[in-house]
């Protein structure tokens, strides 16, 4: 059970990043995490946000380069290690973690983060009683 | 010292004499020998005894790199394949090369006139001359290799590899003179600082450079670190090869072997001939040629004629440096480069938009080409979420335009609707080069 995040190709040169917050916020679309992997000429702008499929929308008819990736989000509790017990399930699978990056919320931490097999992954969520968090209960927070 | 004084030091009018005659008999050539000559002079109601004087030559037609891509491989040849010895290749615009066969009397001419400029360089049969050119079917190796052989001195073919290699045999053999692009001899000289040869361990005391363009502080800098006098060659392949024209010792120009290849300067707008000293389009139709005789070919290349005596004695016509181009080719490390080269790659791959920039630059004196292409929204996937596919998109673009191109090319990909839609041509490059 994945959700739905936002990835955007954004040049490195100023006004590149404002653009795409600017034609989110005139469509009323809230952010709720977001990160940005920057190569030398380019980056990659993820983030997952209030009413996916509109903001997509959205941002195509603003000029932006935007897709929709398929990632998941799991809840952990809020103490030292807890990540790494969630991802060494992973690993030991040989499931390969593409890109990961987290937030705090309500005292416990949501893990966002793509595979290589996401069939398998959903395996070893189940497998391991992980705490997986659904698109509606994503859209809950904002 | 002057290689061959009956030629390169005539009256003028015994050299219009002589281009008249020559012009004659060439014409009459190729309206017997090459249908394509023939049909264009019909149309104009010419017939080879109207050519009788050199003046006569604006009666006849002009002849174009698409006419020589239209009749690829062979329509433009004269002589019978019989009689070709041997045959090189430009790259065209898109597709087709330009082919160029040479009878045997052609290679004469042309090791002729690359043993003037030599000569005119101040190399002689007692020196140890290295060809730095690219060997093949580009003419710069063959070319130069055959006038050194021909003037007498000692030939190392040492191509454009293995620098090192190259570098101990300048040091080791005590090689005196090179033929090789500028930027080659710039890296030739990084290299050497690099493997700790200083300028005074080796003996290089003459440099051939041309097939690119360059400017006079790159010869400054070429002089002062390989410890060489640095001098001009130009060429081309449609109407020879190098040795086309030469320096002399003053460097006030490049002598024009003018009995062989006569120029003009044209308005590339109008067609009409400039007079001495403006800057137009160098034009050239080849005297004596056998294989591809070439009726005033239009080179693209910008530059003034300077007529008159030289200090050094030579009276044939020299030109001034190439101040640019009347079409949009680029020459990249020395390879010639059409921006509708890249174009016919990036149309045939759906991920990008039509549209592109070539940004040229010059980086620790190599020439660098980066082409920027945009990707279409509908093909922004969510494959494309890391820049491990992004890159992979990239080299995929790289990949193939090496192929086409010859030269690497870094690809950089734009969001879409960010590279500016050009109306000219000459808007999708960027040349950065200060030359």
């Amino acid at each position: 059970m994945t959700i739905h995040q936002l990835s955007i190709f954004i040049e490195n040169r100023s006004g590149t990043l404002i653009k795409v917050l600017d034609a989110l916020k005139e469509a009323n679309i809230q952010i709720i995490a977001s990160t940005i992997a920057d190569t030398a000429d380019y980056g990659i702008y993820r983030l997952i946000c209030s009413e996916p499929m509109r903001a997509c929308d959205e941002l195509k008819r603003a000029g932006v380069a935007v897709a929709l990736s398929e990632v998941f989000v799991i809840a952990i509790d809020n103490e030292p290690g807890r990540a790494a017990d969630a991802v060494k399930a992973f690993s030991q699978a040989d499931i390969d973690i593409t890109y990961m990056y987290s937030f705090l919320n309500e005292n416990r931490g949501l893990l966002i983060f793509r595979t290589n097999d996401n069939e398998r992954a959903q395996q070893i969520i189940t497998a391991n009683n992980m705490q997986i968090i659904s698109e509606e209960a994503l859209q809950s927070l904002v | 010292m002057i290689w061959n004084p009956n030629k390169e030091c005539m009256s003028r009018d015994e050299m219009s004499a002589l281009q008249g005659k020559r012009l004659h008999k060439i014409v009459e050539y190729v309206y017997h020998n090459v249908p394509f000559y023939r049909n264009k002079l019909q149309e104009l109601d010419i017939r080879p005894d109207d050519i009788q004087t050199i003046e006569d030559i604006h009666k006849l037609p002009f002849t174009t790199k698409k006419d020589l891509r239209d009749n690829y491989p062979f329509g433009l040849q004269a002589a019978p394949q019989s009689e070709i010895i041997r045959v090189h290749a430009s790259s065209g615009t898109t597709g087709n090369p330009t082919i160029v066969g040479y009878t045997r009397k052609d290679i004469g001419v042309w090791s002729e006139c690359m043993a003037r400029c030599l000569t005119a360089y101040g190399v002689t049969r007692n020196d140890i001359f290295s060809v730095a050119y690219g060997y093949g079917l580009f003419t710069g190796g063959l070319g130069a290799h055959y006038g050194v052989e021909h003037l007498g001195a000692s030939v190392i073919p040492a191509g454009t590899g293995n620098t090192e290699k190259h570098l101990k045999l300048i040091r080791d053999l005590g090689i005196t003179g090179i033929a090789c692009t500028p930027s080659y001899a710039l890296y030739l000289a990084e290299t050497m600082e690099k493997l700790g040869i200083r300028k005074e361990d080796i003996k290089l005391r003459v440099g051939a450079f041309g097939a690119e363009p360059w400017t006079e502080s790159m010869r400054k800098e070429i002089e002062e670190r390989l410890g060489l006098k640095g001098y001009n060659i130009y060429g081309l392949s449609e109407v020879m090869g190098p040795s086309v024209s030469y320096e002399c010792q003053m460097q006030h120009g490049s002598h024009i072997n003018e009995d062989h290849f006569y120029p003009e300067i044209i308005n590339p707008t109008t067609l009409e001939p400039l007079p001495a000293g403006q800057t137009g389009e160098l034009v050239f139709t080849t005297l004596t040629k056998e294989g591809m005789p070439v009726l005033r070919y239009r080179t693209r290349d910008l530059c003034s004629l300077m007529p008159g005596t030289c200090d050094c004695g030579r009276t044939n016509v020299r030109m001034g440096r190439i101040e640019g181009r009347s079409d949009d080719m680029l020459i990249i490390r020395g390879i010639n480069v059409f921006p509708s080269q890249v174009e016919s790659v990036v149309l045939s791959m759906p991920e990008f938009a039509p549209r592109y920039m070539l940004i040229v630059d010059r980086v620790n004196n190599l020439d660098t080409l980066q082409v920027q292409v945009e990707i279409r929204q509908e093909y922004f996937t969510g494959v494309f979420d890391t820049p491990a596919a992004i890159d992979a998109l990239e080299k995929k673009l790289a990949a193939k335009l090496k192929s086409v191109l010859s030269i690497a090319a870094k690809v950089q990909l734009k969001a879409p609707n960010t590279i500016e839609r050009s109306q000219g041509k000459s808007a999708h490059v960027i040349d950065k080069r200060k030359l």
